[in-house]
């Protein structure tokens, strides 16, 4: 049982944390929280079993492609939905662009995939028990991504002009920067880390449309207890909600640990509103 | 003078039963098309209504949190479900002896509204996105729930739903219970929406910080609707397991609050003959075309990106033709302060505010750094100095949006305590905005309605339900508004759309809204910027006026003339100190601030 949790916690967590960075990026690039994140999740996972059972691809021909679908995806979530409500960001309206379009995409979906969960293929001939590639397929993911991002951020110049747009786009404008060229790489790059998160957890998700909602929320969570744009806080977070909601699964049942991770993250948000890691927010009048 | 007031007032009731009857002539028809429906004696266009009138009391609860407080409650169909298991579950014996259908049914509303407070709670702190997100994965958790929870909903069985007994038995007895509900869903939201709590929450959606400056006590407000809207999501629930005679997990989908959403967001934001339109049409839409079934998820999303990229104002906003027709091009605003008397009525006698010591930081930056001043009830003190100077941020902590560091306020020799603005407006403390801080899309009236927010007696239950008390407030609030209206010399634009008006029309609404209050202390955040020289002059004659009337006014302006024309008494500050004190004499002839602030 204690080999469960922690494998299927952590493998599970590994997902909604990759999902929170997925947020985090979006975030940090145009101060828009985009509803796609869950959307980019459950695609990742049905186009992988599309372009490999269905299509009869070799796997690494089919990663490549879903991460391409990913990118496209971020790129059209920005021209189409993001864009065009920058302006008006601070009207509680504008939230909901990006929604309409996680729900038609999750709609064509259930009807050209179908709404039955199906199976992910097997990737690698390797792996049983604890080191079972459906567990550390994730894990390793969502290493690399934490890794490849830390060094994009503080390394690279790209990866600085990322950040100045996050601290203060107006500022980063003014001083020459090509702030939506940034903003278009940055949902790019966001698809692909969805889009990853959903076909290395897939094996475990399966490939299953209404994976989206459940993404979206739990991919959210450790946003929401790590603070918003923080990448190490998503993956701490990410990985403690894996395996706060396995073990409860084991300890109290499958209805309780649902309700026990909405508890725990009501309580937090309502003590905490800028999440466990998060700095106070700025002045209102 | 008295006549044009009285005249004014009587124009903004409405003209007449005509009026009335006019605004009234929409629902008069529906209420007609629903009485008469059975007489077509088509079961099938009878399902199809019960389900838009089912649908219809959830909604109208939702109108309140979504369209008038402008909260992104997306995944209300939660609130459906749960009434819905409630309600069947009790009615079927699943949870002790079988209950009886109709107390079920109470029982399913009591669970809406302890959820509804509940899913509520995070929006009193969090910010738009978090609360949204909170209610879809509420959404998610409940449909969770229901799918493992098999001895109270059966799994992915379902269970039946329940069955009501005379007078409302299955078939078209049926159909006029729920037509009943939802008439009076209509008329109770329509009531809330009408009166104080309606204006208050328009005014949380759009302009926070000036409502909580009114007096408007957000959390328990929100708390109070988001009970409504979960005690009538929970009853649509019950309904609904009743239509459905067998509920199973799947009949709750996401879709379905995307549906709820969209039919208001089609109908317009703080309106609700819109929504209810809105949620008929699209309830009703997918069973005249058929093919269209399947995906008419997809259809609703792609409505709502529609909706939200180019009319985010709905339906109600391109019928509101009376918003359309122009407004005269070169206004003038005559203010008339002789009406001063009437709108500030007795004065609550020597007010004085003291602050002594008063310090605030932001970080390293030292915004105020002891600061002591005195305003006095009858006196116009101005207060100015360089930008950055600490100015505003004084009135910040005057007005209890700031918490200082250290110090003392004071109000009348008792303390006033730091934080709290909603406490302030009873104590008889108004202010204005460096920007104005309207509604833009309530009338002008309305706007200044709002000021009046503390002196309304009627209860949330009364206005609910309008009885007299609530009509009383609302006549005399009307009247007083009018008035102050009329002395700011705005009376004519009282029931255009405030995003219509010119900027320094703005600030004298501001203002109207602040003497709603019949202030103790009046203060302004540069009422002046943006006026031309002549609005200016008469500004400065209306503010003289108001502390002549015993109010004590603090005045931040960077307008020199004004401030030397008007004010009693001046301080200058710099830096967040004060670098001097005294009457616009003493200040003009001040070494320091001429070469520091006032040039030569």
């Amino acid at each position: 049982m204690f080999q469960s949790i922690v494998s299927y916690g952590l493998a599970v967590g590994a997902v909604y944390a990759l999902i929170g960075i997925t947020y985090n990026v979006m975030f940090s690039a145009s101060r828009v929280f985009s509803f796609t994140a869950g959307m980019l999740g459950m695609l990742g996972g049905v186009l992988g079993a599309l372009f490999i059972n269905k299509m009869g691809m070799n796997a690494i021909l089919a990663f490549v492609l879903v991460l391409g679908c990913g990118a496209v995806l971020g790129l059209v979530t920005e021209i189409l939905t993001v864009r065009p409500v920058l302006k008006s960001i601070e009207q509680h309206l504008y939230v909901l662009s990006t929604l309409a379009f996680a729900l038609m995409v999750q709609q064509v979906t259930a009807i050209e995939w179908g709404t039955e969960a199906q199976p992910f293929p097997t990737l690698l001939p390797a792996g049983e028990g604890w080191l079972d590639q459906k567990f550390w397929l994730p894990m390793l993911a969502c290493a690399f991504t934490i890794g490849g991002l830390e060094f994009l951020y503080r390394k690279t110049l790209i990866g600085r002009a990322f950040l100045a747009i996050a601290e203060d786009s107006y500022a980063a404008r003014a001083l020459g920067l090509p702030e939506t060229r940034l903003r278009m790489a940055s949902y790019a790059l966001a698809g692909m880390i969805g889009a990853l998160a959903g076909f290395t957890g897939a094996q475990m998700l399966l490939a299953y449309f209404g994976n989206q909602a459940i993404l979206n929320f739990y991919g959210f969570v450790p946003v929401a207890l790590g603070g918003m744009g923080s990448n190490r806080g998503a993956v701490i977070g990410g990985l403690a909600l894996g395996l706060f909601q396995q073990a409860a699964n084991f300890l109290v049942g499958g209805i309780f640990a649902a309700v026990a991770v909405f508890a725990v993250f009501i309580v937090v948000l309502l003590l905490r509103p800028e999440g466990l890691a998060g700095a106070a927010t700025a002045r209102r009048v | 003078m008295t006549d044009t007031t009285a005249s004014a007032a009587a124009r903004a009731t409405g003209s007449g039963w005509l009026g009335k009857l006019e605004g009234k002539i929409s629902w008069i028809l529906l209420g007609l098309v629903g009485v008469a429906l059975p007489l077509l004696d088509d079961s099938y266009i009878g399902v199809i209504a019960q389900r838009a009138y089912i649908y219809w009391v959830l909604s109208a609860g939702l109108n309140l949190v979504v369209g008038y407080a402008g909260q992104i409650a997306i995944g209300w169909v939660s609130m459906l479900t749960l009434g819905a298991y409630t309600t069947a579950a009790l009615a079927a014996g699943r949870v002790g002896p079988e209950w009886n259908s109709y107390l079920a049914l109470i029982a399913g509303g009591v669970m809406g509204a302890a959820f509804g407070v509940i899913v509520g709670l995070p929006a009193l702190r969090l910010r738009t996105f978090y609360f949204a997100m909170t209610t879809l994965g509420f959404a998610t958790i409940v449909t969770q729930v229901a799918l493992a929870w098999k001895d109270i909903t059966g799994g992915g069985v379902g269970t039946p739903g329940p069955v009501f007994s005379w007078p409302f038995e299955p078939g078209w007895g049926f159909y006029y219970f729920c037509f009943i509900l939802a008439a009076v869903s209509t008329w109770i939201t329509a009531n809330i929406g009408s009166s104080r709590y309606g204006r208050a929450l328009v005014a949380i959606r759009d302009a926070e910080v000036a409502a909580e400056a009114s007096g408007i006590a957000k959390p328990r407000l929100l708390m109070l609707v988001f009970l409504l809207a979960g005690a009538m999501g929970g009853i649509a629930g019950g309904l609904f397991a009743s239509l459905q005679s067998y509920i199973t997990p799947d009949a709750f989908t996401f879709e379905m609050s995307v549906l709820f959403f969209i039919g208001i967001l089609i109908g317009g934001r703080g309106s609700i003959l819109g929504p209810a339109l809105g949620t008929i049409i699209l309830t009703a839409l997918p069973e005249f075309a058929a093919p269209l079934v399947q995906w008419s998820t997809f259809l609703y999303a792609s409505l709502l990106l529609l909706i939200v990229l180019v009319i985010p104002g709905g339906i109600a906003d391109l019928l509101d033709y009376k918003n359309r027709r122009p407004l005269e091009q070169h206004r003038e605003i005559v203010p008339r302060p002789e009406l001063l008397a009437r709108v500030l009525g007795e004065q609550r006698g020597e007010t004085l505010i003291t602050l002594k010591g008063i310090a605030l930081h932001f970080g390293g930056v030292k915004a105020i750094d002891g600061l002591d001043l005195e305003i006095r009830g009858g006196e116009v003190h101005g207060l100015i100095g360089p930008n950055g100077s600490g100015k505003t941020t004084t009135l910040n902590v005057i007005s209890g949006y700031y918490r200082p560091h250290n110090g003392t306020l004071k109000l009348d020799g008792v303390d006033l305590p730091f934080e709290q603005p909603h406490l302030r407006a009873e104590r008889g403390i108004a202010r204005t905005f460096q920007t104005p801080r309207l509604v833009g899309a309530a009338s002008v009236l309305e706007n200044v309605m709002i000021g009046g927010m503390v002196q309304g007696r009627a209860t949330f239950t009364e206005a609910m339900l309008n009885l007299p008390r609530h009509r009383r407030d609302e006549k005399e609030m009307t009247e007083a508004a009018m008035l102050a209206l009329s002395t700011v010399g705005l009376e004519g634009l009282a029931h255009v759309r405030a995003d219509r008006l010119q900027h320094s029309e703005l600030r004298f609404v501001e203002i109207a809204r602040a003497l709603m209050l019949q202030p103790a202390c009046l203060m302004l955040d540069e009422p002046a910027a943006g006026l031309s020289a002549d609005e200016i002059i008469r500004l400065g004659g209306l503010i003289k006026a108001v502390s002549r009337a015993g109010t004590a006014v603090l005045l931040v302006e960077h307008h020199a003339d004004l401030i030397f024309d008007i004010c009693d008494r001046v301080t200058v500050l710099n830096l967040g100190k004060v670098l001097a004190a005294g009457t616009p004499a003493e200040i003009r002839s001040h070494r320091e601030v001429v070469s520091a602030y006032l040039g030569a």
